[in-house]
């Protein structure tokens, strides 16, 4: 049989990969950005193994180093905990920054004016703040997208830089530390406000571990996981079937808010001792990715997010080493970055070249 | 007041351009939320082609090249490999921003004194002044006619991007493909090339917007981290202006407007803290989108293609 005009080549969909493929697929596709990325070095006129391998020693050749890998993963882990809620019902949310924002704010308060309550019961309070607090900025969007169908990617957008602002707000007025001179800053916080440490590293990363696994469960075994995911899958069946869309939306949101909210106080409380304007470091978009490459699975975030936040730790070594820029992360997880989201074309669909019989 | 508006119109200079590039692209059904990557990397080229050679075309060609290499990643992700646009937007943000302060610092560890600067001549030449005859217009000369020439030039730009998408038959084809694409497809347009073609000239508007911050607003000196959230407020005005580039035009004057605001408003008359200044922007185009939605028009709204891929076998 002659097809004279088939295109050359063809792109199916196939059945997605699932379970030990999918992994070990991934795991090609992570070797392969790692390839790119010592391409990327290579071009610099270094060694790439010389290179990744100082990045890997930075990152975990000392417990100091490790404490440092793992401090950087705490908000970005969370984070990304949040963003894969938001993510499953289909709800682009690209607001984490502000929430997280917003929960170091609400966290700050308690931190900065009640910081005279017994410490057990402070931490308890400055937490659930940070929780109201990114989750009433996480409502917002989520209440004018299922009353109105405000865009929310846009809306979400806004919201990080008011929030962010806001914090400029506090810092240059009802909350500026009078003792300090020259540059407004909110004073640092008393060591009764100060989150506690386990192992060196603040306890952020317990909560961040026992998160994976909440949100493991809440998704896959209970009803409003079900219904997150029936939401994001369609609406209209979400419908259909008797559920309260609106319900549903905003309560996610109000859940992926106040997990961002967690970052918040976790790094105000835990890491910083204070509230400024690079409280988040922008890890509310770099989370987005993390979940996103993920496939909004808890446990390939803990992975993604190690594997990031190595590449970050270890590369600070990289300026005394190669005198290359600690910048070079950021090239380097741009292109690792690229590299990936590209090969996740492979899990979805095939390419069919001309003159092959289609054997499906 | 003169002084204000001067200033308001050279802070809006750069989020015009990096408006009007994100709206050709977001007209294709793109939602390309790298603007502040492609800004990045077009600050970087622009301000490396001036420094080496001293050539103000070749400067912008540079940008304008590079902000179009950012766009073509971001397309081959989308368009062909059918990635989230999101997230495609977002790595090409991270990963612009890092590429152009890498390079960035090694033109600074590489420059005498740590102070990468642009050779004398290339500043004279593109420093503001007033244009002769209409310059000496009162008022007006120096509001309008006094400006360096990048700001004529992107008003220009724009106002050429407003005929192309609204008066041209390419931009018909692009807009069909950005609100319809099955639709564009079945009537002959080729959705691929159509998208590649406008997320790469809306990524080099976007570099060139970039290479204005580094060329202009930087003193003829390179900083990292330059374009500092410029790329986001650009994303924020293509709402405020509807989608529209002669509106942003007038949007990019508000914004930039809003954002110099601060340093000309009396404080002993009126005193609000800075902070909400600069958050300003935000609040309104935040408003502007839940009335939008709203009213639910059609006419204040993002392209129905954004966003989402065209696979042509999935309908």
């Amino acid at each position: 049989m002659k097809h004279t005009n088939e295109p050359f080549v063809r792109v199916v969909k196939k059945t997605e990969l699932t379970g030990g493929k999918l992994a070990l697929f991934s795991l090609g596709a992570l070797l392969l950005a790692i390839i790119a990325g010592g391409l990327f070095i290579l071009s610099l006129g270094q060694n790439p193994f010389a290179v990744y391998k100082t990045i890997f020693f930075g990152a975990f050749r000392s417990k100091m180093a490790i404490q440092g890998t793992i401090k950087i993963a705490i908000p970005l882990l969370i984070s990304a905990l949040a963003i894969t809620l938001a993510f499953k019902m289909k709800f682009w949310n690209i607001g984490a920054e502000g929430q997280i924002i917003m929960g170091a704010i609400f966290a700050t308060y308690f931190a900065l004016f009640h910081n005279n309550l017994p410490h057990f019961l402070l931490i308890i309070v400055m937490l659930v703040a940070g929780m109201v607090g990114g989750g009433l900025w996480g409502l917002i969007p989520a209440f004018f997208k299922s009353k109105f169908g405000t865009n929310e990617t846009l809306f979400t957008l806004m919201l990080n830089y008011i929030a962010l602002y806001l914090i400029k707000y506090f810092t240059e007025g009802p909350w500026r530390d009078p003792s300090s001179s020259g540059f407004p800053k909110i004073a640092t916080f008393v060591p009764n406000a100060q989150l506690d440490k386990l192992f060196g590293v603040h306890i952020g990363w317990v909560i961040a571990l026992v998160l994976v696994f909440v949100v493991f469960i809440y998704l896959r075994y209970t009803k409003q996981g079900y219904e997150i995911t029936v939401v994001g899958e369609s609406e209209n069946t979400a419908r259909y079937a008797g559920m309260n869309v609106s319900k549903i939306v905003m309560r996610t949101m109000f859940l992926s808010g106040a997990i961002c909210g967690i970052a918040g106080m976790t790094q105000a409380t835990g890491a910083a001792y204070t509230l400024g304007e690079s409280i988040t470091g922008g890890v509310g978009f770099t989370a987005i990715i993390v979940a996103w490459l993920a496939r909004l699975n808890p446990f390939f975030s803990l992975f993604f997010t190690l594997f990031l936040s190595a590449l970050q730790k270890g590369s600070s070594v990289m300026q005394s080493s190669f005198g290359l820029s600690t910048y070079v992360s950021d090239v380097l997880q741009g292109i690792i970055l690229f590299v990936i989201l590209g090969m996740d074309f492979f899990v979805q669909y095939k390419l069919i070249f001309r003159g092959r019989v289609n054997h499906d | 007041m003169i002084n204000f508006l001067f200033a308001a119109i050279k802070a809006g200079t750069p989020l015009l351009l990096g408006t009007t590039g994100e709206i050709v692209t977001e007209k294709t059904g793109n939602l390309n939320l790298g603007v502040e990557g492609m800004m990045f990397l077009g600050a970087f080229a622009g301000f490396y082609m001036g420094y080496r050679t001293g050539s103000v075309i070749l400067a912008l060609l540079a940008a304008f090249i590079l902000g179009a290499m950012g766009a073509l990643v971001y397309a081959f992700l989308t368009v062909t490999l059918k990635a989230n646009q999101t997230v495609a937007g977002l790595a090409l943000t991270i990963f612009g921003a890092g590429f152009a302060n890498f390079f960035g610092q090694i033109l600074i560890a590489e420059s005498v004194g740590g102070v990468p600067k642009l050779p004398d001549s290339f500043i004279s030449r593109v420093a503001e002044g007033p244009l002769p005859i209409l310059g000496d217009i009162p008022y007006i000369g120096k509001l309008i006619f006094s400006h360096n020439p990048f700001v004529y030039g992107a008003v220009i730009v724009s106002i050429f991007c407003w005929l192309y998408i609204s008066k041209t038959r390419p931009g018909l084809s692009m807009r069909s493909v950005g609100e319809n694409p099955a639709a564009a497809d079945a009537a002959g347009i080729n959705v691929a090339l159509v998208k590649y073609v406008n997320i790469l000239l809306g990524g080099g508007i976007c570099g060139l917007g970039g290479a204005y911050i580094s060329l202009i607003n930087g003193g003829g000196v390179w900083n990292n981290n330059c374009v500092n959230g410029q790329g986001w407020i650009a994303v924020a005005l293509v709402i405020f202006a509807n989608w529209s580039p002669l509106k942003s035009i007038l949007g990019s004057l508000v914004f930039g407007a809003f954002t110099v605001l601060q340093f000309y408003v009396p404080k002993d008359i009126i005193s609000i803290p800075n902070a909400f200044y600069v958050m300003l922007p935000y609040l309104i185009t935040a408003i502007v989108l839940i009335f939008s939605s709203i009213k639910k028009s059609k006419e204040h709204a993002q392209p129905a293609g954004c966003s989402i891929n065209y696979f042509r076998e999935e309908r």
